[in-house]
Parts: C-alpha cells; sequence; structure tokens
C-alpha cells in the first residue's frame, strides 16, 4: 500500500529525478568542511524569521497608534508572545552575524571567482536586503528609538543633492513622521523586501546547482577561465559525493546548535523593547540604533563636518560598488586565502574598524550627560581647604551644566576632558579665555556668564590638580 | 519535417512548407500583436501604480498656520517647550500627532521658534536654561539660545519656523519635518 502510494507519486512528481537534480546533486568532497555551513546557517535564520514574522502578524497592528500598545501585549499578555518577539528578535542578530561570516567565508576561499560572478553578485544584494530587513524591523518596533531613527533616516535623505526635499517626503510618506510612515515600513517589511529576498534566494541557490559549490582552495591552483570549468567537471566526475546524504550531515548540526543558540538567548535576555511610547512631545531621550548600525551611529560622531555628507551618500555607494563588483576586476588567479595577504589584511581592518567604532557607539562618549548637571556627585576631597569664592566656583561648575561635558572624580560627561587635573594644563588666564570664548567643541559661555562668576568659577578650577604637580605656568613669564 | 516523408512526393511536401512557414509567420504576427497589447496593458495598469506608490516624493502638503497658545504662556527672555497638533494628522497618527518646538521670547514683540529636530541627524535637542545651550543626546551637538551652533557635528544653526502674532496668539507655519534639503517652510502665495 504504502509503496505504491509512493511509485504513484514518483510517478506524478519525478521525485527521484527532483532529488539527483538538487539535494542529491555531486559536490567535491573537500566542501564537506565546517567552514562551508554558514550559507545554510543563513537560510535556517531566514526561515525561522518569517515563521517568528508572521506569527506576530497575528497580534502586531500596523497603526501609529496602536503598534507600541500590541507590543506591549505581545510582551506582557499574549501567550508566549514575549518569547516570539525575542526569537524574532535574536534571529535577525544571528542572522546578520551568520550571513557576515557566510559573506567573509567566500570573500576569503575566492568563492566570487569565474564562474561564480553572479552567485556573489546576488549573495551581496541579499546581505544588503536583509540589512533593510534589521533597519524597518527597527522601525516596526515603534517605540522613541524608532521614532527618532526615522529622523535620522530622514536627516540623511535632506543631504540629498537636489531633490533631497522630496526624498524625505517619499521615506515619510508625507511631510513629516506619521501613521503612513509606519505602514509604509510595514509594507516594506512584510511584503516587498521579504518578496525581493525569496527572488534572490532562488537565483542564488539555482546558481549553485549550475556552476556548482566552490571547491575547497588549495594554495597555488590557480583559476584560469579556458581550463576551470572542464577541470572542476572532471573533478565531480571522478571523486564527486551526493550532497545528500555525504555533506549536510556538518549543515544539519550547525543549524540544530544555531536554532538551540537564538532559543536560548531569546530566553535568557529576551525581547528588544520597545523602549518610551513614540511620543515625539517626551523630548527626554537619546536614541540609538540597533547594533548593526552602532559603527555608523558611531562614525558620525566622529568624522569632520565638511566630510559627512559624503560618507552619508557617497562612501555606501563606493563601497558597495566595489564589493558587488569585486568578481568582474578580480575574477581569475589565485583563490586560496594563503596566497591573498591583502584580502585577510581587508577583513582583519573590517572587522577591526566595525568592532572599535560599535563599542564606541554602545557608550557614547561624545554625547552630553543630560542629567549630570543635577546628579553627578563630587569627591569630598574636591572641597575640602577651599575658600568660600573657589567653592562658590565648584557650585558654578555644577549648575552652570559644565558636567554634561566634563567628568569630576570619574563622575559626568565625556565630551570635554575630565577636570580633575585642569589646573596642571591650563593657567588662569587661559581658563577665563576658554569659559568667555569657548574653543573646538567647546560653547563661549561669555554671554551667560557674569564676571563674578568667571572669577570664582576659575578660582576653583585653579585648585583642580594633585599636590604632587606643578600648577601650569606662562612659559615666556619666567 | 518535410524531409522526413520524401515518398509522398514533392508537391505535398511543398504544401506542408509553405503551411508552416506561413503558420510561423502567423506566430510572430500573434507573438507581437500579444507583446504589444500587454506592454499597453502593462503602462495602462502601471503607471498609475507608480503614480501612487511615489506620489509623495511630489509634495502636495499644504502648510497653514497653527497656534501654539496665547502670548502670556512664553514669558519675555526665557524659552519653553510648546507643543501643537500637526494639521494633517490623520485618525490613527496617534502620538506622533503632537509636535513640540522651542519658543524663545525675545522680547515682548519677538520670538523664536525652534524646531525640535538637531540640525546634524534630526534627535530632539534639550534647552538647558542655567547655560543657556540647547545640547543634543545623540552626537553631542549643542547651540546657544539664538539657535546659532555651538559645538559639536551639526551642520548648522537649528531650524527655524515661519511665525506670527495674530490676536494676542503665537502662529507657526508647522506641520513638516525640517531638513537640510528644506530648513523653512515658506507661506505659499
Amino acid at each position: 500500500m504504502l509503496r505504491s502510494v509512493a511509485l504513484w507519486l514518483e510517478d506524478r512528481l519525478h521525485l527521484a529525478k527532483l532529488f539527483q537534480s538538487t539535494a542529491g546533486h555531486k559536490v567535491p568532497p573537500s566542501t564537506n568542511s565546517w567552514f562551508y555551513v554558514f550559507g545554510s546557517g543563513t537560510l535556517l535564520c531566514f526561515v525561522l524569521q518569517i515563521i517568528t514574522g508572521t506569527l506576530l502578524a497575528f497580534v502586531y497592528q500596523p497603526s501609529a497608534s496602536e503598534a507600541w500598545a500590541s507590543l506591549q501585549y505581545l510582551n506582557n499578555e499574549a501567550f508566549l508572545g514575549w518569547f516570539l518577539r525575542a526569537i524574532h528578535n535574536w534571529g535577525s542578530i544571528f542572522m546578520v552575524a551568520i550571513m557576515s561570516a557566510h559573506l567573509i567565508q567566500t570573500f576569503l576561499f575566492g568563492a566570487y571567482k569565474y564562474p561564480r560572478e553572479l552567485t556573489w553578485v546576488s549573495g551581496c544584494v541579499l546581505f544588503l536586503c536583509t540589512l533593510g530587513m534589521a533597519f524597518t524591523g527597527q522601525i516596526l518596533r515603534f517605540d522613541q528609538d524608532a521614532y527618532w531613527g526615522l529622523g535620522i533616516g530622514a536627516s540623511i535623505m535632506g543631504r540629498v543633492p537636489f531633490i533631497g526635499a522630496q526624498m524625505v517626503h517619499l521615506m515619510l510618506a508625507g511631510s513629516i513622521i506619521a501613521g503612513e510612515t509606519l505602514s509604509r515600513f510595514f509594507s516594506l517589511h512584510v511584503f516587498v523586501v521579504p518578496g525581493t529576498i525569496i527572488a534572490l534566494l532562488s537565483l542564488h541557490l539555482r546558481l549553485v546547482l549550475n556552476k556548482g559549490i566552490n571547491e575547497y582552495p588549495t594554495p597555488g591552483h590557480v583559476v584560469v577561465k579556458e581550463t576551470y570549468e572542464t577541470q572542476y567537471e572532471d573533478m565531480i566526475k571522478k571523486t564527486g559525493v551526493p550532497f545528500v546524504p555525504n555533506v549536510i550531515g556538518k549543515d544539519l548540526i550547525f543549524s540544530a546548535f544555531l536554532t538551540i543558540a537564538i532559543t536560548a538567548c531569546a530566553l535568557f535576555f529576551g525581547p528588544a523593547g520597545p523602549s518610551g511610547p513614540p511620543n515625539p512631545t517626551l523630548i527626554h531621550t537619546a536614541p540609538k540604533p540597533d547594533f548593526y548600525f552602532l559603527p555608523v551611529f558611531a562614525a558620525l560622531s566622529l568624522l569632520p563636518a565638511y566630510m559627512e555628507t559624503f560618507l552619508l551618500l557617497g562612501l555606501p555607494v563606493i563601497l558597495i560598488a566595489i564589493l558587488i563588483l569585486l568578481p568582474f576586476y578580480s575574477g581569475t588567479g589565485e583563490k586560496s586565502y594563503r596566497r591573498r595577504p591583502m584580502a585577510v589584511v581587508i577583513v582583519m581592518l573590517g572587522l577591526l574598524t566595525l568592532g572599535v567604532l560599535a563599542y564606541l557607539g554602545t557608550f557614547t562618549p561624545w554625547s552630553p550627560h543630560m542629567e549630570a548637571w543635577s546628579n553627578a556627585t563630587t569627591p569630598e576631597a574636591y572641597f575640602q581647604g577651599r575658600s568660600p569664592l573657589e567653592l562658590q566656583g565648584a557650585i558654578l561648575i555644577q549648575s552652570k551644566q559644565c558636567r554634561n561635558c566634563h567628568s569630576l572624580g570619574g563622575d559626568g560627561g565625556l565630551r570635554g576632558p575630565a577636570l580633575d587635573t585642569v589646573a596642571t594644563r591650563l593657567t588662569g588666564d587661559q581658563l577665563i579665555r576658554q569659559v568667555i570664548q569657548g574653543s573646538g567643541n567647546m560653547p563661549a559661555y561669555g554671554k551667560n556668564l557674569r564676571p563674578a562668576e568667571v572669577t570664582a568659577l576659575v578660582a576653583y578650577m585653579e585648585t583642580l590638580r594633585p599636590s604632587y604637580q606643578p600648577a601650569a605656568r606662562v612659559a615666556s613669564k619666567h | 519535417m518535410s524531409e522526413s516523408n520524401s515518398d509522398c512526393g514533392c508537391k505535398k511536401a511543398a504544401l506542408a512548407k509553405s503551411e508552416s512557414a506561413g503558420s510561423v509567420s502567423r506566430r510572430n504576427l500573434l507573438l507581437k500583436i500579444g507583446t504589444g497589447l500587454n506592454a499597453v496593458a502593462g503602462a495602462l495598469v502601471g503607471v498609475p501604480l507608480l503614480g501612487y506608490a511615489l506620489s509623495s516624493f511630489a509634495r502636495t502638503s499644504k502648510t497653514s498656520w497653527i497656534t501654539l497658545g496665547s502670548l502670556d504662556k512664553f514669558p519675555e527672555g526665557e524659552t519653553r517647550l510648546a507643543v501643537y497638533r500637526n494639521p494633517e494628522s490623520k485618525a490613527w497618527d496617534g502620538d506622533t500627532a503632537e509636535i513640540p518646538c522651542w519658543v524663545r521670547r525675545v522680547d515682548a514683540e519677538s520670538f523664536q521658534v525652534f524646531a525640535i529636530n538637531c540640525t546634524h541627524l534630526g534627535c530632539p535637542v534639550r534647552w538647558f536654561q542655567e547655560s543657556r545651550l540647547f545640547m543634543c543626546p545623540c552626537h553631542g551637538g549643542a547651540f546657544y539660545e539664538d539657535g546659532s551652533h555651538a559645538s559639536g557635528p551639526p551642520p548648522r544653526g537649528l531650524f527655524q519656523y515661519e511665525h506670527k502674532v495674530e490676536s494676542g496668539e503665537l502662529k507657526v507655519l508647522g506641520g513638516h519635518l525640517p531638513s537640510l534639503a528644506e530648513p523653512m517652510r515658506k507661506e505659499e502665495s
């Protein structure tokens, strides 16, 4: 009975033929490697995102007035709603991470070279689509960060030459962030971008079958256009093994661990946000993007203003072009990273740059600590033995909000230098000039401080040095 | 096809050949008509669809004067947060319909109304009364009380709204997110 059903299905669907040309196709035995598991890992994350996303859409309200409340409901009331949100959040983090690993691995193994150019190009576009999913997903978590994140997006669009104002309108679906903006991003996140991903993914996988998976590169084995494909076909004929069941084992083990890791993170760390409600009148907020965009967020604070517009609009285009066109200017030759030192250096420098920027982005040393002037404490030693005038200066340092940018005793903003030893660096006259005129990143306080206040402030700052270090002095006077 | 039945005589073969040639050109014609018709039909449905999807690119929204309240809400020499309702708000806008802005009353007659958005990347700036500075929480931009740039990455001073005093009320031309491309909305003439 079972056998006849199987035979009937086989007759109608040609399953054996389908299997041979897809899952059972022959691959080089060298690809049975732990380095080759990231592609299927990314696919697993994507499937998980589709399933959890669909389930979240059972409850989520894509309306500016109700989205935030529906997320609260998911977090606190809906059965396992928090868990679904947590898996979707951690799934996205893992998807970006594993996809990056896949990109780096295929780059280092020369997989983009002849004849797999289109596989690389479609993969790069898939990577960009995934980042697009990350950004739009962050907007659907319609909270304060999402609201001001849209503001940041619009500000970037506003820098586009000639059609900036129109681009802002197109992005926001109107003059200002409102209900239609969220609906637009919902449509992008749920229909447009996932649809594009599915289409591109089909192409990506079709190309892997058409041109075969990249063999594990051996140093000295160079790609020559005239001979590569015949060599590859010969190798498959002689030594090729079916992907299922010979090679898929490592993919399965990796995918299982990946699922366990995502679930564990979801259980231990829970869902992300939502933070405060998306009410623009609640201005006591410090917006920050999700971790994927922290490096960009950090770079925007550290770069000089004159190159900002170029960095925001020009550099991404150039970098993406360099990445996508890689197989067209480096399509042959050595594949192994052991013979491509520059490739290794590029990956290491790239990761280092992103890592340092993301690290800085997590604690934003450039942002004033908005509450430091009323919250930050001062060590007792900083008051002892001071004259009434100097103590008056100590109060002014607090009340004039100096500490939002300057720390004392390790407490306060990091925007400007710490003031603990300021008297060893600046003389009294220099301190007066700095306070009144400002310079560099310091605003001028001349208009906001009475002369007596400046005197008290500077008198206090002149005491801020350790007893074992001399005060700064003017070289010309001695 | 015609070569295979050589025993049927050349007349029949020639007939078959001319028939198949005729049907090929007829197929070509139908293919051409079909493609052309679909191009027309596609444009017929596609152009309006694109127009709908990209309509916000054309910026059709109107400006209108919105009141921020009576003048005595704003003491002379002070800077206060004011909130207005977006004149184009929809029923489903929720909290996002309430737009904040900073109002500085310079003296009895003159005002400055600043957008809440930092000119760097749009984050909400906060007013610090004691140091008389606006500070931005995102990348550390700072502005003086008259909105001019004091320090940090912002490329210009704070965005301002067009405003006027009418029948004891302060009114602004609001309802748009100012950006470097469109810093201020002007009244339509």
